[in-house]
This record gives structure tokens, C-alpha cells and sequence, in this order.
């Protein structure tokens, strides 16, 4: 990677970077359960752009874009199951509070 | 070269600013159209980074089917009244309220870090199989075949998990 690429890739780091505070600082903050997978979501959406600015400055966007695809696979899985949970957790609580998931411990 | 650069510069800047809108905004519907938004210029930024197959990918799911998703979740739960709303804004303000300056420190933290330039030789193992394969459906179906069976099983997982959450929640209310 020659210095111009690699300028460029720490670039996109810097945003990516952003992203994840914004993504570490809703999971940390918040206390409803949809924001919370919100902040997730913005994790993942960080971890995607970060593979994807290193495939074109690397110049190997077929490996990445394969593993991209992967990743939004696993996004897509983890958004339905936890919005699932939510919805029961709703039921269950009437509220979407975190604090109050401690009702439910075994 | 330099414009390019300063688009994608833009489209980052504009990706910053719906995330914070999402993450500071009062209600979760907005919250979700900022996510959507993010996820848009994501697309676009996937666009032009030479990632076509990626973008249409996260296009469809990430920002049609999981704003769907969402929007679904947030909608069979109690939305909050104007009052309740108006009395937890205060409260939400406290605590997302720090959330600029949290950014603008971690900003000017990694401005000033120094991050070594020597990640030069990590990529030369890959650089073999991106010769082997220089299409992403090549890479897919000769190089990542695992990922597939492990992509199948995960949504066969999330699949089933969904529906047991589902299933029990119905036979508790016939008891």
C-alpha cells in the first residue's frame, strides 16, 4: 500500500472510528432495548466500511465484498432474533427498559 | 483523484451526521430512518469504493429489510404518549447530551495518534487468492464455500429462534 492509499484508508479509519464511539456510546447510555440494537447496528455498519475501504485501497474488493456479505447475513440474523426478544420482553415487562431485565434471572 | 476524495469526504461527514441524529434523536422512529439513512450513504460509499455486489446487498437488506424489521418491533410495542415523551426528554438529554463532545474528543485523540505503517506484509497471503479469484461470486462459491454453509445455518438459527420465541408466547396466553 503506497503512502496516497494509505492517507486515504486512515481517512475512512478516522469516520469508522467515529461511527463506533457513536455505536459504543448508544449501547452504553442508553436503556431502551431498540436503541440498544440500534448501537449495534451502528457497530456493525463501522466494522462494513472499514472492510470495504480496506479492500479498495488493497485493491481486493472480490475477498472483501464475499465477506461483506457474510457480515450483512449475520446483521440481518441477529436485528430479527433480537427484535424478537424485544417483543417478548415487551410483553412480559410492558416496558422496554433494561434495568428492568433483571426480572428476569433465573 | 483529489474530487473523488473529496466526495467520499463528504458522504463520511454525512454518514456522521445521520448516525448522531439517530443515536440523539427523541423518538425511535426517527432513530430508525436515521439508521436507514446511515445505511443509505453507506451504500453509496460502497458504490464508489468499487463494492457494487456489497452495496446491493446492504441496499436491500440493511436499509429495506431491517428498517422494515424495526419499524414492525417499534409498532407492536407501546408507543410512549406526547406526556411521557416531553418527561423523559430531560432525562435523555443528560445522558446523550455528552455524545459531541465524546466524538470530537475521540477525534482529536486519533488526530494525534500515531498509527504505525507496517500492515503492508499482513495482505500478501490474500493477495494469491484475490489473484485466484478476482470476482466476488467466484470468491464466494471457490475460496469461501464454509461462509455459505455457515450463512445457511445461521439463518436456519435465526429462522427457528424467532419462531420458538413466537410459539411460546402463544402458548402462554392460551394458559
Amino acid at each position: 500500500m503506497n503512502v496516497e492509499a494509505w492517507q486515504g484508508f486512515l481517512t475512512f479509519g478516522f469516520f469508522v472510528a467515529l461511527l463506533s464511539v457513536a455505536g459504543f456510546y448508544c449501547l452504553l447510555v442508553t436503556r431502551s432495548l431498540i436503541r440498544a440494537i440500534i448501537g449495534l447496528e451502528l457497530l456493525i455498519k463501522a466494522a462494513t466500511l472499514l472492510v470495504i475501504a480496506a479492500g479498495y485501497f488493497t485493491g481486493m474488493t472480490a475477498l472483501t465484498q464475499s465477506l461483506v456479505v457474510t457480515i450483512i447475513v449475520i446483521e440481518v440474523v441477529i436485528v430479527v432474533v433480537a427484535g424478537g426478544i424485544a417483543l417478548r420482553v415487551f410483553r412480559h415487562n410492558d416496558d422496554l427498559d433494561i434495568r428492568r431485565l433483571n426480572n428476569l434471572k433465573g | 483523484m483529489i474530487n473523488d476524495m473529496n466526495i467520499n469526504l463528504l458522504l463520511l461527514v454525512l454518514m456522521t451526521i445521520a448516525t448522531m441524529w439517530t443515536v440523539m434523536g427523541r423518538s425511535l422512529l426517527k432513530a430508525t430512518i436515521g439508521l436507514a439513512v446511515t445505511s443509505a450513504v453507506l451504500t453509496i460509499l460502497m458504490f464508489r469504493l468499487n463494492s457494487p455486489l456489497a452495496a446491493v446487498f446492504e441496499l436491500s437488506v440493511c436499509t429495506g429489510l431491517i428498517t422494515v424489521v424495526f419499524v414492525s418491533t417499534i409498532s407492536l410495542t407501546k408507543p410512549l404518549t406526547h406526556k411521557e415523551i416531553i418527561e423523559r426528554s430531560k432525562a435523555r438529554h443528560k445522558r446523550f447530551g455528552y455524545l459531541p463532545f465524546v466524538m470530537i474528543l475521540a477525534g482529536v485523540a486519533l488526530y494525534f495518534l500515531k498509527i504505525p505503517n507496517d500492515f503492508a506484509g499482513m495482505a500478501d497471503k490474500y493477495i494469491a487468492a484475490q489473484a485466484a479469484a478476482p470476482d466476488p461470486r467466484r470468491v464466494i462459491w471457490d475460496v469461501r464455500q464454509l461462509d455459505l454453509f455457515g450463512q445457511i445455518i445461521l439463518m436456519i438459527a435465526g429462522a427457528l429462534g424467532v419462531v420458538i420465541l413466537f410459539v411460546e408466547g402463544k402458548d402462554k396466553d392460551e394458559r
